[in-house]
Formats: structure tokens, C-alpha cells, sequence
């Protein structure tokens, strides 16, 4: 199969500080890739530098065969975003949300509608849509998040942890949806804490801590890497490569919050 | 280029909805305005929102002429049937003075005892006006008052003299009309003044413009920084950043969005200017949103540069408040910047809104035309330009950082 994103040496820096330090990895087309990583490793520094948010310090990353810098238009076109902040507008209504950003990629209101009526079933928002977002739940908010992140058929999903907060049954609903639209060609770049998904969701996994890739390869692959333990889990994997030490974020680490920011700033001192 | 109008007239579409949407901000939208137009309207006096003012009054004399001066002070009507002045009596100079100290009144005359006596024997007498010096501008204007009036009762009495005179030197002048030969001795020069436009220009129709500009304007520098710090606050500003939009529709599409609501607010004011304070444009109502759309132009890139400069929707206010407070002092809006010290004048003619401030007077109060506004024109439209050309590279390389 043929990569759908590669990246080579790729490293953003703040100062002298290095979120993301010299990482290569690759995505397969077709695949669903987990990004893993504790608190602060630069996993959506990384994402961002990739859905060109962020501008990289160095190296090089191609999104669907463009470069991130020199093509970012071109990658924009090829790629859905389901961040980790809600990219909705609470005072409008979902409908209106989804027409908003479907405008903004050239899509008129019926091809918005035609587009996203069937994920918005799936997703059992159906009856929803004309009700302002500030009052739905976090759950419902996500699934609209993630319609918004599909309305221009994009070849390769960014999900950064989709899942995060919400309850099992929404849990489920979302996994079974990111497994459906992978059946139908999207490409999935997932990041998550919860180990369990990771290893339910993902073909192959990438583990990244203090800025580096630490380990990559099937889940099987890293799973065989635990010493000591018959059926090892992936969580295991994941702590025997990155430790078990808590990570201290506040170690003076510049952030990488929405829209970038000229001097570096803390945003509650986390590296992502 | 079509593009580019179109991607910025969804994001001005949607941030309109938005505010539209948002209750708290709609209500403070149309308070804000309505709350300033009045508190300047109304705290700020004049001689036509003068009526009653307490004054204190010590007449030594018991003579028919100081009565009579007494009498002029009490029925003096100011604007309409209004008295100017709520006339307490008092015994002397110290007594007024004490009335001053427990602030009962804001003034005083003393007629002295032999007021009378001096004017009949042709000899000139004073009388002391008192001021309260902890209210300037109050003291002021009771000072020009009780002056005039003293001044006009002493031409009426001057006057009459002369009148008696040129009896005396020639008996057959009683029954004639003097009053030509007497204003011709008493007042050789008459001043006549004229102005530019018809009636009197308050103190209200010189703040108004200023007023006016400034809600117009700071509401795109405030707003358009408050918007786009908002936006990355929330993080749907990388849902935006995410698509095909050119950067440049992003910060001209919000501008355009405070810009109308920027527009409205100075049309409320505008209408309650009219409605309370009998504000009137003199000059073209179109030449005056022009010049509005100019100033909005030339703060655009200010709002833009703090936007990228702050990462929060608190940093951003924070940084405008201090463009914002000293720009309202400086700006001549309630203050002509000629009375300022030189070097505060200075200050005052690198802020925009000062040259946005001067057309808009120079329109709305005395009817000026295009051609007396061009180079404040010019200025805004430099400053915009050069503003711009520095804060969206700036922004952009800021916001994908």
C-alpha cells in the first residue's frame, strides 16, 4: 500500500525548546494509524504541523502526496480535522455550523445537506440540527464536530482524542463510525490516551514521548516487545516503551494552542 | 479576487449571526452607546443646560438701582423660560464666601452700601463678584454671567446719563429719539459676530462628533481583536484555518463585521444626539459615513496587529484599553487639542481618530464640503494602508507560527 503521509525528520522548536524533535514516520492509505504518546510528547504539535496549522522548524511531511509548507492549499483539500477543541460555534445551530464550513470549502447549502445527511443519521443527530450547539451535550457536540470534519469527503481523518470525556455509549457509536468510514477508504490518523481504542481501532501505531518517535509498528509488534508478560496488552506495550514516570508539563514547555502564537506561550503548560 | 469577497462575506455573514445570537453582547451593543451619549450629554454643562444655579446675593444698598440690579439677577432667564440663577440673600462679602465653603451656593455678588450714592454722583462703583475656584468650569460660566449682566446694567445706566446730557446741552433733543447718538457714544464698535452655519453650536455639538468616531472606531479595533482572539480561544478559528480561505478574507471578513456593527452604534448615538441634545449634521450625511469608513480603515491594522500579538480574548482587551484610554483624551473628542500643552498636541496628531474627529466636526457642525476634509482624508487612508501592510504579513505568519 502506498503512503498516504510521510514525514522525515520533521521538528518543530520553540526557542531552545524542542516539541517535536527529528520524528519519521509514515501513514498507509487506507489505514487507521495511532499516534500515541503521554501528556506533553508533541503529539498534536505533530498533528498540527501536519494539518497545517503549525509550520515546521525543519524537516519535511507530505499529507496526500503535498508538501504541508510549500502545498498546504493543496493539503487542505485532502483532509478533515477533528481537533481537540470543539470546531463548532455554540450560538448557531448545527445546520447553520455545517453550512458555514461548508462555504468556506466552496460547498452550497445543498451539497452540505447532500454530503452530510447521511453521517448526521449514523450519528443519530438528525433531529437536532436546527437546535443552537451551546445547548447540546458533549457527546452530541463531537458527533457534529465530526460531520463538520467530513463535509468535504476528505482522503485522511486527523482525529485527536475524538473520544476524550464522553460517555460509552457515545464511545462506542464514534469507534464504530471512524472503523466504518475506514472500510470506506478514509485514511485515520488517530491520537488517544485510551489504550483499549488504540489497540481496538488502529492497524498500526506510532509511539511518540519527549518529542520522538519511541517505538513504531503493529500493535502486535509492540505488544511482543513486553518482556516478562504472557498476553500483553497494549497499555503495557505502551508503559514498557515510554516508563512509568509521571510526567511533569510544567517544565517551562511552550504550547501548541490554536492559531500559533509569536513568542511561545504556555497554555496550562502542556506540550501536545 | 471574487473568491476573496466571497470567503470574506461568509465569515462576515457568520460572525453577524453569531452576534446576533448572543444576548449579552446584542444588550451591551446597544447600551454601551446609548449609556455614553448620555452621561456625556448630561454631565457636561453648558450654558444651555444651565438653569437655577444658587447664587448668593449681598446687598449693602437699599436704593432703587442696586434693587433693581437684584431684581435683573433674580428674573435672568436662560434657554427657554428657564431661570439661570436660584438667588439666596446674604449679608456680606464673608457671609457669600461661607455660603461658597458649604457649597450652598455657587457664587455670589456683593453690591456694596453706597452702590447708589456713587451712581447718581457719576462716580463708578464696583461690585464683587465671588467664585467658587473648586468648580472652574461651574465658576466660569457664573463668572461671565453675573459680568454680563453687571455690564449690561452698567451700559443701560450709562446710557441714561448720556441721554440726560445731551438733554441738558440741548433742551429740544427730550423729545427726540437719542437712542442712535447715545450707542454711538457709548458703543462706537459694535461687534456683530456670524458664523458659519445658522444658530448657536452647543458644547454637545462639538462632543458629539468626536463621540461618534470614537464609538465607530474602537468598536472595529476592539472588536476585531476580540473576535479573532475569541476564535482561537475556542479553537474554531482552525476549522477556518483548515480551508481553502485566503488569510487575508479571514481578518477582512471580521472587519467588515465590526465595521457594520460599528456603524450602527455610531448611528444610534447619531439619532440620540439629534433626539436629546439637538445635534444636527450641517453638512453631507454621506461625506460623514465616508469618513467613518475611512477611520474604520485606518484602525483595521491596528486591530488585526493586537489580535496576533495576544493569544487570549483578555490580553487583547487589556492591550486596546491602553491604545483606547489615552486615545480618548488625546483625540480632542471632549477637549479641543489646541488648549493641550505642545508636546500632548503632538501625541494627539499621530492617533488617527483625531484626524477622523476633525473632519467629522468640520462636516457635521460647520457643513464643510470634501474639499475641507482632504487631508485628514489622506492621513486615514495612509495610516490604514501602512497599518495593513504591516499587521496581515504579520498575522499571517503568526497564526500558522
Amino acid at each position: 500500500m502506498e503512503n498516504i503521509i510521510v514525514v522525515n525528520n520533521l521538528t518543530k522548536k520553540y526557542k531552545n525548546f524542542a516539541a517535536v524533535d527529528s520524528i519519521n514516520f509514515s501513514v498507509k492509505k487506507g489505514e487507521i494509524f495511532g499516534f500515541l504518546g503521554p501528556n506533553g510528547s508533541g503529539k498534536t504539535t505533530t498533528i498540527r504541523m501536519l494539518t497545517t496549522l503549525l509550520r515546521p522548524t525543519s524537516g519535511h511531511a507530505s499529507v496526500a502526496g503535498f508538501d504541508v509548507v510549500d502545498k498546504s492549499d493543496e493539503v487542505r483539500k485532502h483532509i478533515g480535522l477533528v481537533a481537540e477543541k470543539i470546531i463548532l460555534y455554540t450560538h448557531l445551530t448545527a445546520k447553520e455550523n455545517l453550512e458555514f464550513f461548508g462555504e468556506l470549502f466552496g460547498l452550497n447549502k445543498n451539497s452540505v445537506k447532500s454530503q452530510s445527511e447521511q453521517w448526521i443519521k449514523k450519528l443519530h443527530m438528525d433531529s437536532w440540527l436546527n437546535t443552537q450547539v451551546g445547548a447540546y451535550s458533549t457527546g452530541m457536540k463531537q458527533r457534529i464536530n465530526i460531520v463538520r470534519a467530513l463535509l468535504t469527503k476528505p482522503d485522511i481523518l486527523f482525529l485527536d482524542e475524538p473520544t476524550l470525556g464522553l460517555d460509552p455509549q457515545t464511545t462506542h457509536l464514534i469507534r464504530e463510525f471512524i472503523r466504518e468510514l475506514n472500510n470506506a477508504g478514509v485514511t485515520v490518523l488517530l491520537t488517544t490516551h485510551d489504550m483499549l481504542e488504540a489497540e481496538a481501532l488502529s492497524d498500526r501505531v506510532a509511539i511518540i514521548d519527549h518529542g520522538k518517535i519511541a517505538a513504531q509498528g503493529t500493535v502486535s509488534e509492540l505488544k511482543s516487545r513486553v518482556k516478562n508478560k504472557k498476553n500483553a496488552t497494549l497499555e503495557d506495550a505502551f508503559l514498557a516503551i515510554t516508563g512509568t514516570e509521571i510526567r511533569d508539563e510544567a517544565k517551562g514547555r511552550a504550547a501548541t494552542s490554536g492559531g500559533g502564537h509569536m513568542f511561545g506561550r504556555n497554555q496550562g503548560n502542556r506540550v501536545r | 479576487m471574487f473568491k476573496t469577497i466571497k470567503d470574506l462575506w461568509s465569515i462576515t455573514k457568520k460572525d453577524l449571526l453569531e452576534f446576533r445570537r448572543d444576548g449579552l453582547r446584542l444588550a451591551t451593543f446597544f447600551i454601551m452607546p446609548i449609556f455614553m451619549m448620555l452621561l456625556t450629554g448630561f454631565i457636561f454643562p453648558s450654558q444651555n443646560t444651565l438653569k437655577n444655579l444658587p447664587i448668593g446675593v449681598a446687598n449693602g444698598d437699599t436704593k432703587e438701582i442696586s434693587v433693581k440690579l437684584e431684581r435683573t439677577l433674580s428674573e435672568l432667564k436662560i434657554s427657554g423660560d428657564n431661570s439661570a440663577f436660584n438667588v439666596k440673600n446674604y449679608n456680606s462679602v464673608d457671609a457669600i464666601k461661607e455660603g461658597i465653603q458649604k457649597q450652598e451656593i455657587s457664587g455670589g455678588i456683593y453690591i456694596p452700601a453706597d452702590f447708589d450714592d456713587k451712581i447718581t454722583n457719576n462716580e463708578q462703583v464696583s461690585v464683587t463678584i465671588v467664585e467658587d475656584q473648586s468648580n472652574p468650569q461651574i465658576s466660569q460660566m457664573v463668572d461671565q454671567i453675573l459680568t454680563k449682566v453687571a455690564d449690561g446694567f452698567s451700559s443701560e445706566l450709562g446710557k441714561q446719563k448720556i441721554n440726560m446730557i445731551i438733554i441738558k446741552s440741548n433742551p429740544g433733543a427730550a423729545k427726540t429719539d437719542n437712542t442712535s447718538l447715545v450707542n454711538s457714544i457709548m458703543n462706537p464698535i459694535k461687534a456683530e459676530i456670524t458664523g458659519l452655519v445658522t444658530g448657536n453650536p452647543n458644547y454637545f455639538e462639538f462632543v458629539a462628533p468626536g463621540i461618534i468616531a470614537m464609538v465607530v472606531m474602537t468598536a472595529v479595533l476592539t472588536g476585531l481583536a476580540a473576535s479573532i482572539s475569541r476564535e482561537k480561544e475556542q479553537g474554531t478559528l482552525d476549522g477556518i484555518l483548515i480551508s481553502p480561505i485566503n488569510r487575508l478574507s479571514i481578518v477582512l471578513g471580521k472587519a467588515m463585521a465590526q465595521a457594520i456593527r460599528g456603524l450602527i452604534q455610531g448611528a444610534i448615538v447619531l439619532l440620540l444626539a439629534f433626539i436629546f441634545f439637538g445635534v444636527s449634521v450641517h453638512g453631507n450625511l454621506l461625506l460623514v459615513i465616508f469618513i467613518l469608513l475611512l477611520g474604520i480603515f485606518s484602525f483595521v491594522g491596528l486591530g488585526i496587529l493586537v489580535s496576533a500579538i495576544a493569544s487570549e480574548q483578555e490580553t487583547a482587551t487589556q492591550l486596546l484599553f491602553m491604545f483606547q484610554f489615552p486615545m480618548l483624551f488625546l483625540s480632542g473628542t471632549f477637549f479641543p487639542i489646541l488648549l493641550m500643552p505642545d508636546f500632548m498636541q503632538k501625541i494627539a496628531y499621530l492617533i488617527p481618530l483625531t484626524y477622523a474627529i476633525n473632519a467629522l466636526r468640520k462636516i457635521m457642525v460647520l457643513g464643510a464640503g470634501i474639499g475641507a476634509v482632504r487631508n485628514e482624508m489622506l492621513i486615514l487612508f495612509i495610516f490604514g494602508v501602512v497599518t495593513l501592510a504591516i499587521s496581515v504579513p504579520v498575522f499571517k505568519r503568526v497564526i500558522t507560527r
